[in-house]
């Protein structure tokens, strides 16, 4: 007997795009994600980081209603996430996975009437245009998809994403193997959707892809490790800091720095470079200049430390590996 | 349940774009059929006037309907199985198309060659025999209810044998093991011809119209079935 559908509630703008609790998936005794809980607005761009296995592309099809969760609940464009929601949902997203996925004996057009069919697109033609143009593959619709580069097979990908003018739009490495300047492209492209209020969740290798284009990106590792603005975890973890760099190193640097306010603590790192812990990078570097002046310490730099999503990324991958040899 | 007519005919126009550029399809459609002309004709030529009352009697013709039984599973094989393979099922998983859409879709753009290549193969030994055999032969041969049983059960049979090669494609790993399985899955479908073509049980109105039954309901449970066994899950990570 087949369940029917429950009515589907027109989606608050004001509501989470995406809501996720709890949510897990397993594969008979192995995990492939558990526990993960997040909530993406409407018009976000959410980055999804985590190493090869990690459960990225597993949640991505989760929440694509294309694999059924194992516990846990989630909306997807403030639908439930049941097995009788399935088809609503897809109507109101679109996912462009890993590979192309594009019939390769048929034209780049032909590829997208196919779609706009499977959408049913209004006006088909018309949506057809506009998602070439925003690729910017207008003279290339005639090609067959098979003699494109890989980078033109992502943009048709792209552009077959965006056919449906979806609400949730879900990249699983949308740049992967494409070239800086093709790369570059699709974050403008992206750049592009998110000024038009598309919400889209974004996984990703690429950790200055995520932290360019991510308003908030989340780590995930099986579990989820971390969450939030790339500024505010790099400042969780690492807290904020100066470096210092002298032409002579500092004949006792205790009695330079320890007292200066805002300096929390500090630490040689090589000859002449000293690397401090600050709770307030405005209010410490001018008292420490004038401290430093004062030692008649000869300055050559005084700048902020900028840790990297990279350093985030792998720092808690690495407390991972160290806790969790998997 | 709602099925929508424009998803349907968005994945037959594609699948049938997709085989006029395929090549293993067109051959796999090709191949079969002309082993199934070549053969009676080379018979039909070998006859002289003086059998033709004994062919009279004989439903040699519906020899020909094991061309529609097992020719479609071939391409049908390839359905489901060779999309995966691509890589191209995924995305179209991620569509609101519903599996029974994306299934009849599929079958009947594999109908649709599979029953033009039959009656075009029929057509064409009917023509060879009528200007070429023996005086006499084809007035023996030609017989209306053989002509007319083509007619029906060429789409009938042709409707199960896909149905049982999209079967076996959503089941299978890779594409030739598909089609070879599909292959011998379909032969009881010409079983029954074959046993009226070599006279082992009358071709009797009666055996014919309960035949056709029995297609007519297979066909559509075909669906029923194949539906069911699309787990999009297990095609997708090839678990569970």
């Amino acid at each position: 007997m087949q369940t029917q559908p429950q009515p589907v509630p027109p989606h608050n703008t004001t509501s989470p795009a995406l809501s996720v609790e709890r949510l897990s998936k397993r594969f008979g005794d192995r995990i492939a994600f558990d526990d993960v809980s997040f909530e993406v607005g409407p018009g976000e761009v959410f980055g999804f980081l985590g190493p090869n296995g990690a459960g990225k592309t597993t949640t991505v099809r989760t929440l694509g209603t294309l694999i059924a969760p194992t516990s846990g609940l989630a909306t997807v464009a403030g639908i439930p996430l049941t097995p009788e929601n399935g088809l609503e949902i897809r109507r109101r997203i679109a996912i462009m996975p890993e590979s192309p996925g594009l019939y390769l004996r048929l034209s780049v057009k032909e590829n997208l009437e196919c779609f706009a069919d499977l959408y049913e697109t209004p006006k088909p033609n018309d949506r057809i245009r506009a998602a070439l143009q925003a690729v910017n593959l207008v003279d290339r619709a005639s090609d067959i998809c098979g003699s494109l580069s890989k980078g033109l097979r992502q943009r048709v990908a792209l552009a077959r994403a965006l056919l449906s003018d979806p609400e949730v739009l879900f990249l699983d490495e949308p740049t992967a193997g494409l070239d800086p300047a093709a790369a570059h492209e699709v974050h403008d492209l992206i750049d592009t959707l998110r000024r038009g209020g598309v919400t889209i969740f974004l996984t990703t290798h690429r950790l200055e892809e995520a932290e360019r284009l991510c308003d908030r990106v989340a780590i995930l590792n099986t579990t989820l490790r971390t969450i939030g603005p790339p500024k505010e975890l790099r400042d969780r973890l690492f807290g904020k800091a100066l470096v210092i760099r002298t032409v002579q190193p500092l004949t006792d640097p205790g009695d330079v720095l320890v007292g200066v306010p805002a300096v929390e603590s500090w630490r040689q790192d090589e000859d002449g470079t000293y690397i401090l812990v600050v709770s307030d990078v405005a209010a410490a570097a001018p008292a420490i200049t004038r401290a430093l002046v004062a030692a008649g310490a000869d300055v050559l730099s005084i700048s902020e430390s900028r840790h990297s999503l990279e350093d985030v990324y792998l720092k808690l991958i690495d407390q991972d590996g160290e806790t969790d040899p998997k | 349940m709602n099925l929508s007519a424009r998803r349907i005919r968005g994945i037959f126009r594609k699948e049938l774009r997709d085989y006029r550029r395929n090549v293993p399809v067109i051959v796999s459609m090709a191949y079969l059929p002309l082993i199934f002309l070549i053969q009676p004709i080379v018979v039909i030529f070998k006859v002289d006037s003086s059998t033709a009352q004994i062919i009279s009697h004989a439903p040699v013709l519906l020899y020909m309907l094991a061309i529609p039984a097992l020719t479609p599973a071939m391409v049908a094989a390839y359905a489901v199985i060779g999309e995966r393979q691509q890589g191209t099922l995924e995305p179209v998983l991620t569509t609101p198309i519903r599996r029974e859409e994306l299934l009849l879709g599929k079958a009947m753009a594999a109908l649709v060659p599979s029953v033009a290549v039959s009656y075009t193969v029929f057509a064409v030994f009917v023509l060879v025999v009528d200007i070429f055999a023996a005086h006499g032969i084809a007035a023996a041969l030609i017989q209306g209810p053989q002509l007319l049983a083509q007619l029906v059960f060429t789409p009938l049979l042709a409707a199960a044998s896909i149905w049982i090669g999209i079967a076996i494609s959503t089941r299978s790993n890779d594409v030739r093991s598909a089609q070879a399985f599909s292959l011998l899955a379909t032969i009881p479908l010409a079983v029954p011809t074959a046993l009226m073509a070599f006279k082992v049980i009358p071709a009797t109105l009666g055996i014919a119209l309960g035949f056709a039954a029995v297609l007519v309901l297979a066909d559509g449970l075909g669906w029923r079935f194949v539906s069911a066994m699309f787990d999009r899950e297990r095609l997708i990570t090839g678990t569970r």
